[in-house]
């Protein structure tokens, strides 16, 4: 049996005036990350509905992570608080359905911060590397 | 389904050289709803611009996805050439393989399945693009100018010339600001007033101006173009229009040991009161807090001596609700209280002033008629000790002042020291300082001329503690460069201030939704690209609100805000943002959960009438969102429990198909 090295699935959405410019600059930097994430750009974080990431973890994701403007520096003054208390919320349910805190994450990084994005992104990756495959919510129904 | 073309830039090498873009556009080509695909080096260029266009009139294509940079660098070019190719620009997707795919991945099997998987993502939500077209929404020809100093003035003058109308709202009962509190200016020592005060009557004589003095704006509402703002007139107890300001009433006002705030509490008013000669508009108002009519009903004084008949007891508060089209800050300064800083005895000992009220004693117009004298027993003093940075840069006291650099402290307090040797040769002056900073047109020169024409006597070093003995100050200080203790016996000392901004900004702030910093400065849109910007549409920046600067930068940026607004003012229509929220009214139980989280109050309410199966019909209260209000932050789209809200450009079922073509 041929054994393949274990690559986790990582969903980060990123808000487009703080978090996906920064995701840029880290890209403009030439910081590197693991392949494994892949970005949606959302307006504000607060976009970003439960639904997803349910659906996320449904097909097969290993980790979703969030990224919006610093608490303060909304582009939309206050849409990052509405996701830091809906995460909060959110995350803990996760948590009793079992899918581990660590594969879930919100995460403030501004436009300057290319650096930190990076860093995040390396960070997650390893921590959902280390839980291995998401298997509690996964529904075979929507995996084709 | 859409007919999808799919077009996969190399960017040179720097897409090409890590991800391989030959099979990114192969492996792209069975996607659902792609009938066309292909890859070139530059895809931005004119040639592959053209290709595009080409392609979209060959293959009939009704979507594009371009793999390619940022769609923060090109999508806007994108779209433009979907607009030229005959398509909606809202069709255009981009797929950003270059600075979240080529340029942080090394390996090529790796960044070429990223490129595809993103491509595939942009491909699943193209599908369910649809046109959208912007909304428009009039201006108003009309701007507000909320300050009425020289940042204010200056815009004000500028927007007027253009010819549109401004009205000023001022919260004192005159224009004019700090500015007019001054004596000289640096570094042409040309006097404040001769250069301000024309300006001022030219406000009061411009038609297209409007002053509300002694007035307050209380609510703002609305968005760019068209803003519903709400000014309270403070009731003056004098009529505007009928009062001459001839000043008779303020002689025989008998209540005249009131602190008089323009020269900072150094000389009394009268409870009716024309703050300064030149005042505009020039007409008294009566404070309330200190008219004995207004208190006990026991007076009337003023009534009787007031030919033109403008004083009236019973005048109310009045509200002006205006719209307008832009809105200019203007709200400035203030110095920093000193109570924190009582090493420097500014409680104890009337000697200790600030550098503000050192211009109020050199002033011609002020309380001494310019005579430099001590406040404390009216002596002509002889060694002046100026101590600079008091509460700016302040790292390490931070609770007590500013981090911040105030900017203007070292080149006033080089003129007040200049101003002074001039004036007085018999003086000794000390300037205690921590840096000189002058930089600016011929402020180092004006500097050096402090130092070395007249004499004044820079140390490098802080001032530990100041303490009042007999009628002399003991100052305790240290010279860095003499590495030396001293103590001096001054008879004067003035303290450089730091400033801040004033106290009605941040309440003016959450008015306009406007951001600001942590140290109650406006944030600009940009610090360097749009400086006069706020990130509020529609919402300008000028003068000191927007951070530390001297008149020449305030009067620059007044009229770098002027131009904005006039820009905005001409045109006749704003086109919006087409992505913005949607309701959809058959879903929607009107529960409110939208309108509550909505930052902009662009959701309300209405009952609408809806046909039944049954054929009878129903009125059901639905949401309805204001596109030209909705920024499209997507919170509503989130709060809504029935899943009626959507938003426009980020539909749910678009990001929720980015999901799964991720996710496979």
């Amino acid at each position: 049996m041929q054994v393949t090295e274990y690559k986790p699935l990582i969903v980060a959405f990123c808000c487009n005036w703080c978090s996906y410019a920064g995701a840029d600059l880290a890209g403009n930097n030439r910081l590197a990350y693991p392949a494994d994430v892949k970005i949606i750009r959302v307006p504000c974080s607060c976009r970003v509905n439960p639904t997803f990431i349910l659906r996320a973890f449904q097909r097969g994701a290993d980790g979703v992570i969030i990224c919006g403007c610093h608490p303060g520096d909304c582009h939309y003054t206050s849409g990052n608080y509405y996701t830091r208390r809906r995460m909060a919320t959110l995350f803990s349910m996760l948590d009793f359905l079992g899918i581990e805190r660590e594969r879930t994450r919100v995460e403030w990084v501004s436009a300057a911060e290319g650096a930190k994005f990076a860093a995040t992104m390396n960070e997650f990756a390893q921590k959902v590397a280390a839980l291995g495959e998401n298997k509690r919510l996964e529904d075979l129904r929507c995996k084709k | 389904m859409q007919r999808v073309g799919v077009f996969v830039c190399w960017c040179g090498s720097n897409i090409a050289g890590t991800v391989d873009v030959q099979a990114v556009s192969e492996a792209l080509k069975n996607e659902p709803g792609v009938v066309f695909s292909a890859n070139y080096q530059y895809m931005c260029s004119q040639a592959g611009q053209e290709m595009i266009k080409t392609a979209v009139k060959e293959h009939h294509l009704t979507g594009i996805v371009v793999c390619s940079c940022s769609p923060r660098m090109h999508e806007a070019t994108f779209r433009k050439t979907a607009v030229a190719a005959g398509l909606n620009p809202y069709m255009v997707e981009i797929a950003n393989i270059r600075e979240q795919c080529s340029w942080v991945h090394k390996d090529v099997t790796a960044g070429t399945e990223k490129a595809i998987i993103l491509g595939k993502a942009a491909i699943a939500k193209v599908n369910l693009n649809t046109p959208l077209t912007p909304g428009e929404s009039p201006v108003t020809k009309r701007a507000l100018v909320i300050g009425g100093g020289i940042a204010g003035i200056q815009t004000a003058l500028d927007i007027a010339d253009a010819g549109f109308p401004v009205d000023v709202v001022e919260k004192q009962p005159t224009i004019g600001g700090k500015m007019a509190q001054l004596d000289k200016t640096f570094p042409t020592l040309d006097c404040a007033a001769c250069i301000l005060t024309p300006k001022m009557v030219d406000v009061a004589q411009n038609d297209k101006i409007r002053i509300f003095s002694y007035s307050e704006v209380t609510d703002v509402r609305g968005f760019v173009g068209n803003f519903d703002v709400t000014i309270k007139k403070k009731a003056r107890f004098v009529k505007e229009d009928v009062c001459t300001g001839c000043g008779a009433c303020v002689e025989k006002c008998p209540m005249k040991k009131i602190p008089n705030e323009f020269n900072l509490g150094m000389d009394n008013r009268h409870a009716i009161y024309i703050p300064f000669a030149q005042a505009v508009p020039k007409v008294a108002t009566i404070d309330p807090d200190a008219c004995n009519m207004l208190k006990n009903g026991k007076c009337g004084i003023c009534s009787k001596v007031c030919a033109a008949g403008a004083i009236d007891y019973k005048q109310k508060d009045e509200i002006i609700e205006e719209t307008y089209g832009a809105i200019v800050v203007a709200t400035g300064f203030n110095p920093i209280s000193m109570e924190k800083f009582d090493e420097y005895a500014y409680s104890q000992s009337k000697d200790v002033i600030t550098s503000l009220e050192f211009e109020r004693l050199t002033n011609a117009a002020g309380p001494t008629a310019g005579m430099l004298v001590r406040p404390s027993d009216g002596k002509h003093p002889h060694t002046l000790v100026f101590v600079q940075c008091v509460g700016s840069r302040c790292e390490s006291c931070a609770e007590k002042g500013k981090e911040y650099c105030s900017k203007i402290c070292c080149m006033y307090t080089a003129k007040h020291a200049m101003l002074t040797r001039d004036k007085y040769p018999d003086t000794e002056v000390y300037v205690f300082y921590v840096d000189v900073r002058t930089p600016g047109k011929n402020f180092d020169e004006f500097y050096r001329r402090a130092v070395e024409e007249y004499g004044v006597k820079y140390v490098k070093g802080m001032v530990g503690k100041i303490v009042p003995e007999g009628d002399k100050l003991k100052v305790q200080a240290s010279d860095l460069i003499a590495n030396k203790q001293l103590h001096l016996d001054a008879d004067l000392v003035v303290l450089a201030a730091a400033i801040e901004p004033d106290h009605s900004a941040r309440p003016l702030a959450t008015m306009l939704t406007a951001s600001m910093d942590t140290n109650d400065f406006f944030t600009e849109a940009h610090p360097k690209l749009r400086p006069v910007e706020s990130p509020t549409a529609g919402v300008f920046l000028s003068g000191t609100c927007q951070g530390p600067k001297d008149i020449p930068e305030t009067v620059s940026q007044a009229g770098a805000a002027a131009s904005k607004v006039i820009g905005l003012l001409v045109k006749d229509k704003l086109t919006g943002n087409p992505c913005v929220a949607i309701a959809n009214e058959l879903t929607c139980n009107g529960c409110s959960s939208c309108e509550r989280v909505c930052p902009y109050g662009a959701i309300s309410y209405l009952d609408k009438e809806f046909r039944m199966p049954d054929r009878t019909t129903k009125i059901r209260r639905v949401a309805s969102v204001n596109p030209a209000v909705c920024q499209g932050c997507g919170a509503c789209t989130v709060a809504c429990p029935s899943g009626a809200m959507d938003l426009n450009g980020f539909m749910n079922n678009q990001i929720m198909a980015e999901v799964d073509a991720i996710c496979k």
